[in-house]
């Protein structure tokens, strides 16, 4: 009789834990079915697109809403150019900052100076457009155009890449912009990858005798070699998908050219200036589904092969 | 690993003969090192300045541009026609709504998940880590994907924009940055704790509530201010849910503006005033944004 009391209280807590689990649960399945939500409305929203135009989708460059005829060539390739370029001036400036801030810097400057640029990738992206319209829009259009065409025009594939008018918007200043504001965050995971490597071999190098620079290109580098490729895929995949800056800066023009100086656009810049002037349920707005599922796989791929670099470090 | 292939350049011929004359000379190998060594740091330190650099840039622009018409007014007045004397007010408060309702919602689930994939998600639970890769590729999708998300999810069933669904997609883009914060810093809560609660005869939600979630409090309330932060800066996902709004709105079933928007649409105006409301709106966001960002850094730094 005695014993009833303590057993209802201990079924009553096994009631509660198993609330308390059900309720975690739930939040859990909540995440996952984001992700699933994301990625079916998009397929369902571009399968008038898709089906419409099937593989002539991806070949097309016009996006004519007057024929309504779309294709995604010229914002894809805008998309991955403005990447390619953001990721040349990007990974080698993480690579100096954090290079730096980890073993050249010493300790309480590095972690001034390490806050102080993590506060950059804090910056809102819409005012790195507005920033980069004001100040790297001019600076291209005024003298790094004209001073590159001046000089290299007659060289023959680098002459078309430079040709076009001088406005200062187009595809470099888009991969400047895209490398300012991915450099912080691949700059802070090359930070956490360079400071894992064990003392020891740091120390066995400079006792054999090398210079800091052998040690970071022999030591460092060979050991963290797959952490970094993670941290340079995880930036590229933010490049990939950034939309505010972008169309700030990229002159908005559906076109394909070898010109890197001329106006083009990109995937998320796209959406974000058509969608306004696209009806609910018209081949428009069905097409810009099609480009943002076109752009949620790319962003994916690019997460699961950094997962995949990473994990195989440990 | 690649093995470390260090050469004993220092023993050349040409250092031994500078080491005859009495004072040791680098050679020319070794002195070809030093430079390259150098060089090498002098070009990564020119690469962090750079980043330096633009930061200042950025803020210095902020201030000269935005500054100026940083009025009273520009704080109470609503935005209006040009020329008319309009402020950001309604921007301000549709931002705050938003970002508020937002946190309320992303808040409570993200801390729930967190504490799922830290206490019943350890090693060889598949679904936890299913849930963890699938925070991970929310926390990276492009934001304006979540806007079209929450797009067809709510805008079109009610057939127009509203607050609501805005914050809703704040919410979204919140949610996985406060599930892997609250997970990473309950992880950090020792194992002896819980087995202390577990001892004195407290119920594992008790265990948990009370004694991890309690200690691992800094981490988790910093995970959630830095999210904060994330929301209200950002653009893409409101453009296509809660759309922008020139009147004081507080009604989170209509279109509200909120700030990010409202810099959006008056930077490329050709109207002075206007661009410049821009100017002021975006230097309120970057500092609001910087000053959550450095409070909750310079705190968790003891």
């Amino acid at each position: 009789m005695r014993m009833t009391p303590v057993l209802r209280s201990s079924h009553r807590r096994a009631g509660f834990d198993a609330v308390f689990h059900g309720l975690l649960l739930l939040c859990s399945l909540l995440v996952l079915a984001m992700l699933g939500g994301l990625i079916l409305l998009m397929a369902t929203g571009g399968w008038q697109a898709f089906t419409r135009f099937g593989l002539s989708f991806f070949t097309t460059v016009s996006w004519n809403p007057v024929k309504d005829t779309y294709g995604v060539l010229a914002p894809l390739l805008g998309t991955l150019v403005s990447t390619l370029i953001a990721m040349l001036i990007a990974v080698p400036m993480a690579f100096g900052t954090a290079f730096w801030l980890t073993y050249i810097a010493s300790g309480r400057f590095a972690s001034i100076v390490g806050t102080t640029i993590q506060l950059l990738a804090a910056v809102p992206s819409i005012i790195f457009g507005m920033w980069g319209f004001q100040t790297i829009v001019p600076f291209i259009a005024r003298d790094v155009q004209p001073f590159l065409n001046h000089h290299f025009r007659h060289v023959p594939v680098l002459g078309s890449m430079l040709s076009g008018p001088p406005v200062g918007t187009g595809l470099v200043t888009a991969g400047i912009i895209l490398a300012v504001m991915i450099a912080p965050f691949i700059t802070a995971v090359m930070v956490d990858v360079f400071g894992a490597v064990p003392p020891m071999l740091r120390e066995s190098a400079y006792g054999l005798g090398a210079t800091r620079w052998e040690m970071m290109r022999k030591i460092v580098v060979p050991w963290s070699r797959n952490g970094m490729i993670g941290a340079i895929v995880l930036g590229m995949g933010r490049a990939l998908g950034e939309t505010m800056a972008v169309t700030f800066i990229i002159g908005n023009v559906t076109t394909v050219g070898w010109s890197l100086f001329a106006p083009r656009s990109t995937v998320a810049s796209l959406i974000a200036l058509q969608f306004p002037e696209s009806p609910e349920g018209s081949l428009r707005l069905s097409s810009l589904m099609a480009l943002g599922f076109i752009l949620m796989l790319l962003s994916c791929v690019s997460l699961a092969l950094a997962r995949c670099l990473r994990g195989k470090r440990q | 690993m690649t093995e470390p292939v260090i050469s004993p350049a220092s023993s050349s011929e040409a250092d031994r003969a500078g080491s005859e004359s009495g004072r040791w000379r680098p050679g020319r190998k070794a002195l070809r090192r030093q430079m390259l060594d150098y060089v090498a740091t002098g070009v990564s330190i020119v690469a962090g300045s750079v980043l330096l650099l633009v930061l200042v840039s950025i803020l210095w622009t902020l201030l000269s541009r935005g500054l100026v018409g940083l009025s009273w007014a520009t704080l109470t007045h609503r935005m209006g026609p040009p020329g008319s004397g309009g402020g950001l007010a309604n921007a301000i408060v549709g931002s705050l709504l938003q970002t508020g309702l937002a946190l309320l919602m992303a808040a409570p689930v993200g801390l729930m998940c967190g504490i799922y994939l830290s206490e019943y998600g350890r090693k060889g639970n598949h679904f936890a880590s299913a849930v963890r890769f699938v925070a991970d590729m929310l926390m990276s999708a492009p934001s304006i994907l979540i806007g079209l998300f929450i797009y067809q999810l709510l805008v079109v069933p009610f057939g127009h924009f509203s607050g609501f669904s805005g914050a809703v997609a704040l919410a979204v883009l919140a949610l996985p940055l406060i599930v892997r914060t609250t997970e990473d810093m309950l992880r950090l809560v020792p194992t002896s704790m819980r087995e202390a609660g577990a001892a004195l005869g407290a119920a594992r939600w008790r265990v948990i509530l009370s004694l991890c979630l309690r200690s691992a409090r800094k981490g988790v309330t910093t995970g959630i201010l830095l999210a904060l932060a994330r929301m209200g800066g950002e653009t893409a996902p409101l453009l296509f849910t809660s759309l922008g709004n020139q009147t004081m709105s507080t009604d989170m079933t209509r279109p509200m503006a909120s700030l990010p928007i409202a810099i959006y649409q008056y930077a490329g105006a050709s109207y002075e005033d206007w661009v410049q409301l821009a100017w002021t709106g975006a230097l309120l966001v970057t500092f609001g944004v910087l000053l959550i960002n450095i409070t909750v850094r310079l705190s968790s730094r003891h």
